[in-house]
């Protein structure tokens, strides 16, 4: 009866738990460390110490074991993280330029899971993802001026408008492969930005300026203050951007295990094998895209919202090769590893003031060097675990 | 409309034709021998009429006055230089990748293609700045009726098409275009009958850059001003010519570069209400395009294998 059953309790390692657990906790203190650093020596110290400490965790074995926590035990793992980013926002609860960089990783993370159901999942490359974010930003801009939507609705609204605003482009990237593809979505990025600076309802080249959210008649950029207890205003966003996070993250993490995950695993890794078996490739292409289109405009609204204002020249194309960048950079299909992509290509650039000037020469000059030596990403996708306790060999 | 402004359209859209074209020929030879899409190209055009400017500082500095060797000069070490960034582009990112996604390759050309234009504007003198490019062509015109035909323009264009043909001489007529032509249709078959296909990929590269130079150049020529973000846009609009005609097919390229520029011109003039919207409508029609004909208006003739 033993064979039939796959064991799972008996290849638990007990240790893996704990260490997973302290491994969140080192990286929290770390994250609240590197936050507070001022220096550039500190950051560099830092920076050098997390490769040590990587690097040494992995030759000890431990990574083995936290990787065997997150698998295991995922509910405790991930409350922790949850938990560790709680504590950070808690540390950081007066520092409004902490709190923003942090809000802003979320939201990164965010649209970046989007553009990972279409290209991490399906294979759909969509150089348009700065305009899907612009497309949520000016619905949050153009809604919270002119109608009196709830600020609450209009988050999802704005995925909605990024959709509908996608699907002018279905049929071309249906149509299209590979290279052909790609011209797809960079004709409309540069499309897209050229219309925003030259339609004037729009507000053209000077864009325009966004209402803030709101809940239950509570403003978002009043600074919280109960009693004694004081935050900045960007705690509210913050908190609400983990919501959205952590909801985007569940949504993604359940197509990827579930049996729509699968086709769309099927569809990109080999085309004409999956509609072979009977996969409308059409289906699922147009599902990945939309639904990728919404998470993105999505994050696009509550965006607009924190900057408070927003013109064409935050939604170019360089914008969305950094979009895509954090995908590569993370390891496609990677949630775990697009999450640490998003941190760090949203952080790193803020702390090293000094390198400011040379922030994308640098950036630019670390991706190719990732791309050549490490093609699959930091935190690579695991092989797909099609029962429990199955290991892949 | 009157003829002058009619001419001044028609001419203007020729010369931008020519450069998207120059530089799509660039994107379909590299699709060619290697099938990767190289997006650094528009920035390796800008490192050409950066290059070319230098050369007329240096040359200018050393008392060289006289525009006709000024030019030829210029056009040289232009040339011979990008050619050598783009073998080495190939070298040292391209080649090692060559197993890598697609994807892959793309990205990190994009990359490479911000690298270029960051270290322009980081490390040139003053270059963030616009710089003016020397008009060094006789500003003479020719008038044709109520039109003035600028000769420099007219210099400029049969330039362009002397390169275009030179380009399609060596592809069709020589050796070395003979190997080109066999790596581009199998490179194990090439490699086996005896071909250096490294040398091959090399060569093509060097070409294909130094075609964006004189592109490079002659933008600088035409609009006497050149900055470090040119190459961007040119890119885009020479990579999506380049697919739109249908890669790997160097006619295809030209085409594309042509209908591109003939798309801006006639969004120019027919929308005359909003003639801001032209890039708009030329990068609509692209898209229309794409979906009308998936592999481009001169199809890649290529069978799936399975």
């Amino acid at each position: 009866m033993e064979n039939t059953q796959p064991a799972t309790a008996g290849r638990q390692d007990p240790t893996a738990l704990p260490i997973g657990i302290l491994a969140i906790a080192g990286m929290t203190v770390f994250a609240a460390v590197f936050l507070m650093a001022e220096s550039e020596a500190a950051v560099g110290g830092l920076l050098a110490f997390a490769a040590v400490a990587v690097l040494g965790a992995g030759k000890l074995g431990l990574l083995e074991r936290v990787r065997a926590a997150f698998r295991d035990h995922e509910l405790t793992m991930h409350t922790a993280i949850v938990i560790g980013a709680l504590a950070i926002a808690w540390v950081f609860r007066e520092d409004h330029f902490a709190l923003l960089m942090l809000t802003m990783a979320m939201l990164y993370l965010t649209a970046c899971l989007g553009l990972n159901v279409q290209l991490g999942y399906t294979g759909i490359l969509n150089f348009a993802g700065s305009s899907f974010l612009g497309v949520g930003c000016y619905t949050a801009a153009v809604l919270t001026q002119h109608t009196a939507i709830p600020p609450l609705v209009i988050l999802p609204l704005g995925g909605l408008m990024a959709t509908i605003v996608g699907s002018v482009l279905i049929l071309p990237v249906l149509r299209t492969r590979g290279h052909y593809a790609a011209v797809v979505t960079i004709a409309f990025a540069v499309l897209f930005k050229t219309f925003l600076e030259v339609n004037d309802s729009l507000g053209g080249p000077q864009g325009l300026a966004v209402g803030e959210m709101t809940l239950f008649g509570w403003g978002f950029n009043s600074n919280i203050e109960i009693g004694d207890f004081y935050a900045s205003f960007y705690m509210n966003y913050f908190l609400l951007a983990l919501v959205i996070t952590i909801l985007a993250f569940a949504l993604t993490r359940r197509i990827e295990r579930s049996w729509v995950g699968l086709n769309m695993d099927a569809v990109r890794i080999d085309e004409l094998a999956a509609s072979c078996f009977g996969i409308n490739l059409a289906r699922w292409k147009i599902t990945a895209f939309m639904l990728g289109n919404f998470m993105i405009g999505t994050a696009g609204a509550l965006l607009g919202m924190i900057l408070g204002f927003i013109a064409p020249t935050n939604f170019t194309f360089a914008d969305s090769l950094i979009l895509l960048s954090i995908v590569l950079l993370g390891g496609m299909g990677s949630v775990w590893g697009i999450a640490l992509a998003s941190a760090i290509i949203v952080m790193l650039p803020e702390k090293l003031q000094l390198i400011q000037e040379y922030r994308f020469l640098l950036f630019a000059a670390l991706v190719i060097l990732v791309l050549r030596f490490r093609p699959n990403g930091l935190l690579p996708r695991a092989d797909r675990i099609y029962f429990p306790g199955w290991r892949p060999r | 409309m009157d003829l002058a402004l009619l001419g001044q359209y028609v001419i203007n859209g020729l010369m931008l034709g020519m450069m998207y074209a120059l530089v799509a020929v660039g994107f379909t030879l590299f699709f060619g021998v290697l099938d990767v899409i190289k997006f650094s190209h528009g920035d390796v055009l800008m490192v050409g009429a950066f290059t070319g400017y230098t050369t007329f500082l240096g040359l200018e500095a050393a008392g060289v006055h006289m525009p006709v060797i000024q030019i030829v000069l210029l056009v040289i070490a232009s040339t011979v230089l990008v050619g050598l960034l783009g073998a080495a582009i190939a070298k040292y990112l391209i080649l090692p990748l060559t197993n890598a996604p697609a994807l892959n390759i793309l990205l990190a050309t994009m990359m490479l293609g911000t690298v270029l234009r960051e270290a322009v504007r980081l490390f040139f003198p003053e270059g963030s700045n616009p710089k003016r490019f020397p008009r060094l062509l006789p500003d003479t015109v020719i008038p044709i009726g109520g039109f003035d035909l600028r000769v420099d323009s007219l210099m400029l264009l049969i330039a362009g098409v002397l390169v275009i043909v030179a380009i399609h001489t060596v592809i069709n007529r020589t050796k070395l275009g003979l190997a080109i032509r066999a790596v581009a249709q199998d490179a194990e078959t090439a490699r086996i009958m005896g071909i250096n296909f490294e040398l091959v990929v090399l060569v093509t590269f060097a070409i294909g850059s130094a075609a964006a130079a004189v592109a490079g150049v002659m933008n600088g020529l035409y609009y006497n001003e050149i900055n470090f973000g040119m190459g961007l846009l040119l890119g885009v609009i020479g990579f999506a010519a380049a697919i739109v005609g249908g890669l790997g097919n160097i006619y295809g390229a030209i085409l594309g570069g042509f209908l591109f520029a003939a798309l801006q011109t006639i969004g120019a003039v027919a929308l005359p209400f909003a003639s801001a919207y032209k890039d708009v409508f030329a990068f609509a029609v692209i898209i229309s395009i794409m979906a009308w004909r998936p592999t481009g208006l001169i199809p890649e003739k290529v069978s799936e294998r399975v």
